[in-house]
């Protein structure tokens, strides 16, 4: 030990030191869990879709009773830039989403094989692994369970909006009139609930298939494990020659469709806007807070050894002076 | 021990604190859709505030910087200012506060993560006992500054 610094100050700062490094190698709680190894993802096989609208129908009979049922007149909502809902006189509109349609049938005609081939492509939440909606929404009304499910509890939700703004599909669609914000603030705050697929998470929660999968004729959609369906989402594409949307996507969904021809000339070729959503590809959109959570365990760390380091420092400085006060 | 060792922070880290404090507010508030709604995004150079992922980044590059302050500094009280300086009553609220700020704060970055998963109902009580924590903190810490009630206090030499 240095002549200079006092036990008890070199006890302390190297106390503070270790505890910044024990810090830096905490386990993570227990109540962390790994969601990945049992999560369900689904597969759609775009070559085997008819357009038949079976999955559609399906969807729609099966969460009838999730639907909105809207209380009207609306109230007065301020500032007047805050625009009303209302899909409530619209609700058996199939061509895009809307808060009574949470799955429809876009198409794009592309050349397959030399051919010119109108393809339909089911469309509904991409069910992502890290959604932006459930980890951005202020109130947890937006949530992923563990079965890689994403839903949006209709009793909590706001209808802010935000989980369709930081979606990078912008699937989730508002009813306004509806939900909690009319016992809050209903002139101030709020303007409805969001709506979107929870892929029919109380059927799943009883062993039962998703209304789509199990109503679609020609098998075009599969349920189960992501590895699984990851597996046979190659296969496929190794054999067609195909291509494979969403296992990147937005750092990786529980949606995986596989095509016969790019994504991106289905994307050019199909009708886009509100509710009618793209298929480009998606950067994560959650990367950056992965990235700044390192920094945040760090941060502490440094915070740590500063203090311990300048405490150190001073008390070596302090028994400099005052042995050269005192030199015998 | 030579007092200089043993003084609470400077002003320049008490500004350092106030001034995170308000970007920390002003982008946490801002990850409720209001910024757009009441106009604020409009004023001219704003038009940020109602990026959610933008103000969501400088929410955490903030969150980043505090916690390294408060490692500095709840490590610099216990070594060396609490020989002159108690924390006082309004401090030690203060400092219950911030650990419920920092603690909800932190599982609201590992629900974030990827292949990380809370009950539900789990994550809404992080989500607002964060904001309830941060709005308890922000009137209290107004109050004590209005009647002046300051974070330490010296230690009162002990009659012999």
């Amino acid at each position: 030990m240095s002549n200079h610094l006092s036990r008890r100050a070199f006890i302390k700062g190297g106390l503070a030191a270790a505890a910044a490094l024990t810090a830096s190698r905490l386990p993570l709680p227990n109540a962390v869990k790994g969601a990945s190894s049992t999560e369900l993802a689904t597969l759609i096989d775009i070559r085997k879709c008819i357009g038949c609208g079976a999955c559609v129908e399906a969807c729609q009979s099966t969460n009838e009773a999730k639907f909105p049922e809207p209380k009207k007149p609306f109230p007065k909502m301020y500032p007047s830039r805050v625009k009303v809902s209302d899909w409530s006189d619209n609700r058996y509109e199939t061509d895009r989403l809307t808060p009574y349609n949470w799955l429809f049938i876009q198409e794009a005609t592309v050349v397959v094989d030399g051919e010119e081939r109108t393809l339909t492509i089911p469309r509904r939440c991409m069910h992502c692994q890290n959604p932006p909606c459930a980890d951005l929404c202020p109130w947890g009304a937006a949530r992923k369970l563990e079965n890689g499910i994403t839903l949006i509890h209709p009793d909590i939700c706001l209808g802010g909006s935000k989980c369709k703004e930081v979606c990078p599909w912008h699937i989730p669609q508002r009813q306004t009139g509806v939900g909690l914000y009319l016992d809050l603030l209903p002139s101030l705050a709020g303007n409805g609930v969001m709506y979107k697929c929870d892929r029919c998470y109380n059927r799943v929660a009883e062993g039962k298939l998703p209304a789509c999968i199990e109503a679609c004729p020609e098998g075009v959609q599969k349920i189960g494990p992501r590895d699984e369906i990851l597996k046979e989402a190659h296969a496929i594409a190794r054999e067609i020659n195909g291509y494979i949307y969403g296992e990147t996507e937005n750092g990786g969904t529980n949606t995986i469709y596989v095509s016969p021809v790019p994504f991106k000339d289905i994307n050019r070729a199909m009708e886009k806007g509100p509710g009618r959503p793209h298929l480009r590809p998606v950067e994560n959109a959650m990367a950056h807070a992965d990235n700044l959570a390192k920094a945040m365990v760090i941060a502490p760390i440094a915070g740590i050894a500063a203090a311990a380091a300048r405490f150190l420092k001073r008390a070596d400085r302090r028994a400099v002076a005052e042995k050269k006060e005192d030199p015998s | 021990m030579n007092s200089a060792l043993s003084m609470p922070p400077g002003k320049w880290v008490r500004r350092l604190f106030v001034f995170l404090f308000a970007v920390m507010a002003f982008t946490g508030f801002g990850q409720m859709p209001i910024f757009n709604r009441y106009y604020v995004s409009d004023i001219p150079g704003m038009g940020w505030s109602a990026d959610f992922y933008f103000t969501h980044t400088i929410h955490y590059v903030g969150a980043s910087i505090l916690l390294g302050l408060f490692g500095y500094l709840v490590t610099d009280y216990v070594l060396s200012v609490r020989r002159r300086y108690r924390l006082t009553i309004p401090g030690i609220i203060r400092v219950f506060l911030l650990i419920g700020i920092v603690l909800t704060g932190i599982f609201r970055v590992l629900k974030n993560l990827p292949d990380v998963t809370f009950s539900p109902a789990f994550t809404m009580f992080i989500d607002i006992a964060h904001l309830g924590f941060m709005m308890i903190y922000l009137f209290s810490a107004l109050a004590f500054m209005m009647t002046k009630k300051g974070w330490v206090r010296e230690r009162t030499a002990t009659p012999s």
